[in-house]
């Protein structure tokens, strides 16, 4: 048994500490410690895409972190991106435009685009398909996960200008 | 899936780092963006007793451009080499293998120091590195030395590296002239069925120099000499490239796996050579 490590990690805004083994994986402090059960445990070996959360600014499978890494970090899950009662731009346009059918992707890709489009305000139907390439659906075929996130950056973009 | 148990230590220098590589000797083992070693250690294929997480170690991460030359510290992601639009001026072969790598969420991690450190046949850095006649800087107790990339690779995941030592960038000479970087997969994700690189010059119609290697078509990459000088002195037509594509095949040694058998792998190579002798010579 390794010693447990005493870990910080800032979620969705607010400070956490707790004892760890350095091996738990980050999905799992997430969903059972947290409680945060937005990001999903699709393939648990690092190609579905369900369990993505943003890092410190990157995009990361949260099943192919351990939680000692993640020590010191920000992470931003879905819970932290939009609500029930306030919707984010990206999670409307996933209802406006049948982004999702059973909806087990969805959490994973709204968290994915969301920092493609901060990256990329602006992209080509191709930028999206490239950026969004690491979250498997097997539902939608994709075709309406790509209208909903151009349509969301449209609307982003828009209100952007209107602000201006 | 969960690993077995270990000892976690993060250390931010080079000296801290092989302080605990001679401590724990075979049984620590370093972890740059953790997208090889994790999923190993997940399927227990691989023990850690003693984990060293290379993240704070700064002298390991940038990238540097100047005098001709191009030195990418080891903890340098596949993301970032995409991103740098330096890099995109003087090396665009770099973007062109990083963007066939995995999916976008594993090259914000994935890095190339893991990546050509790793040994696994199917990773497409070392065969760039190879092509590119890069060198790998390896920092141990005993100070610092350098290995060609073209010495590098010994069996899978067997390298010149010695078990206390770590890999701390890698350099090259800015490429000159038309290079490519084509990769047959089945899906996007995949490691190559077969990939190619290729770097070449040329001056009045003729090919003046040239440099090829390949991925994941035997148990390290193949860096082809006789390749390479097929072309040379050519005008890269048909039948210069025909030869090439010969002489890599003598070369290579793919065996069947899930990715197919051996003469569609020799198949595969063949077309994905071809395409990148003819993309690099278009560029030139
Ligand atoms: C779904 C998926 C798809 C992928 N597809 C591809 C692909 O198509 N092509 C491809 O090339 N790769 C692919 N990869 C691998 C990915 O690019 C890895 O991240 C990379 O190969 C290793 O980099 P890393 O930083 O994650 O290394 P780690 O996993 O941290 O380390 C890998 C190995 O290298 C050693 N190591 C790491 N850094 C150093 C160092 N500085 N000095 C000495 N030893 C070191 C470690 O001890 C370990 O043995 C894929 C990975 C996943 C999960
Ligand atoms: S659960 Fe992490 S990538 Fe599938
Ligand atoms: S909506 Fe069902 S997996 Fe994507």
């Amino acid at each position: 048994m390794s010693n447990k490590m005493h870990i910080k990690l800032n979620v969705n805004g607010e400070d956490h500490e707790f004892l760890a083994e350095p091996r738990e994986l980050l999905i799992h402090t997430l969903r059972e410690r947290l409680n945060l059960t937005g990001p999903h445990v699709g393939c648990e070996t690092s190609h579905c895409g369900a369990c993505t959360v943003t890092i410190d600014g990157k995009s990361v499978k949260s099943c192919t972190m351990f939680v000692a890494q993640a020590n010191g970090a920000e992470v931003t899950t879905i819970e932290g991106i939009g609500s029930p009662d306030a919707l984010h731009v990206l999670q409307e346009s996933f209802r406006e435009h049948h982004g999702l059918q059973c909806g087990f992707c969805t959490p994973g890709m709204i968290t994915r685009a969301s920092k493609l489009l901060e990256e990329n305000p602006n992209p080509t139907e191709e930028e999206v398909r490239f950026g969004m390439a690491g979250n498997l659906c097997r539902c939608t075929g994709y075709q309406n996960i790509v209208k909903s996130i151009l349509a969301a950056a449209a609307e982003l973009n828009a209100v952007k200008e209107a602000a201006q | 899936m969960i690993p077995a148990a270990f000892d976690y230590y993060r250390p931010n220098d080079v000296k801290g780092v092989i302080a605990l590589l001679n401590e724990h000797g075979d049984d620590a083992r370093v972890m740059a963006g953790g997208h090889s070693l994790i999923p190993m250690m997940k399927l227990r294929m691989a023990e850690v007793p003693h984990l060293i997480d290379l993240q704070d170690v700064v002298a390991l991460k940038g990238i540097a451009i100047g005098g001709g030359r191009i030195t990418l510290g080891a903890l340098v992601t596949q993301h970032e080499l995409i991103d740098h639009d330096g890099l995109a001026q003087t090396a665009p072969i770099l973007r062109e293998t990083a963007r066939q790598i995995a999916d976008p969420q594993v090259r914000y991690m994935g890095t190339v120091g893991g990546n050509v450190a790793n040994g696994d046949p199917g990773n497409d850095m070392p065969g760039l590195m190879q092509c590119l006649n890069a060198d790998f800087t390896l920092v141990g107790p005993d100070g610092e030395r350098t290995v060609a990339a073209r010495d590098f690779y010994e069996a899978a995941y067997m390298t010149a590296r010695e078990d206390d030592e770590i890999l701390v960038g890698v350099s090259f000479d800015a490429p000159k002239g038309g290079q490519a970087y084509e990769k047959q997969k089945r899906k996007i994700g995949d490691y190559a069925t077969a990939a190619a690189a290729v770097v070449l010059t040329k001056e009045n119609g003729t090919c003046t120099s040239a440099s090829i290697a390949m991925t994941n078509l035997s148990d390290i990459p193949v860096f082809s000499q006789d390749a390479s000088d097929a072309l040379i002195g050519t005008s890269v037509e048909d039948n210069a490239i025909r030869a090439a594509v010969a002489a890599m095949l003598k070369d290579i040694d793919p065996v069947e796996d899930n990715r197919g058998p051996v003469a569609f792998k020799q198949h595969a190579a063949s077309i994905i050579l071809t395409r990148a002798i003819k993309s690099a010579w278009d560029r030139a």
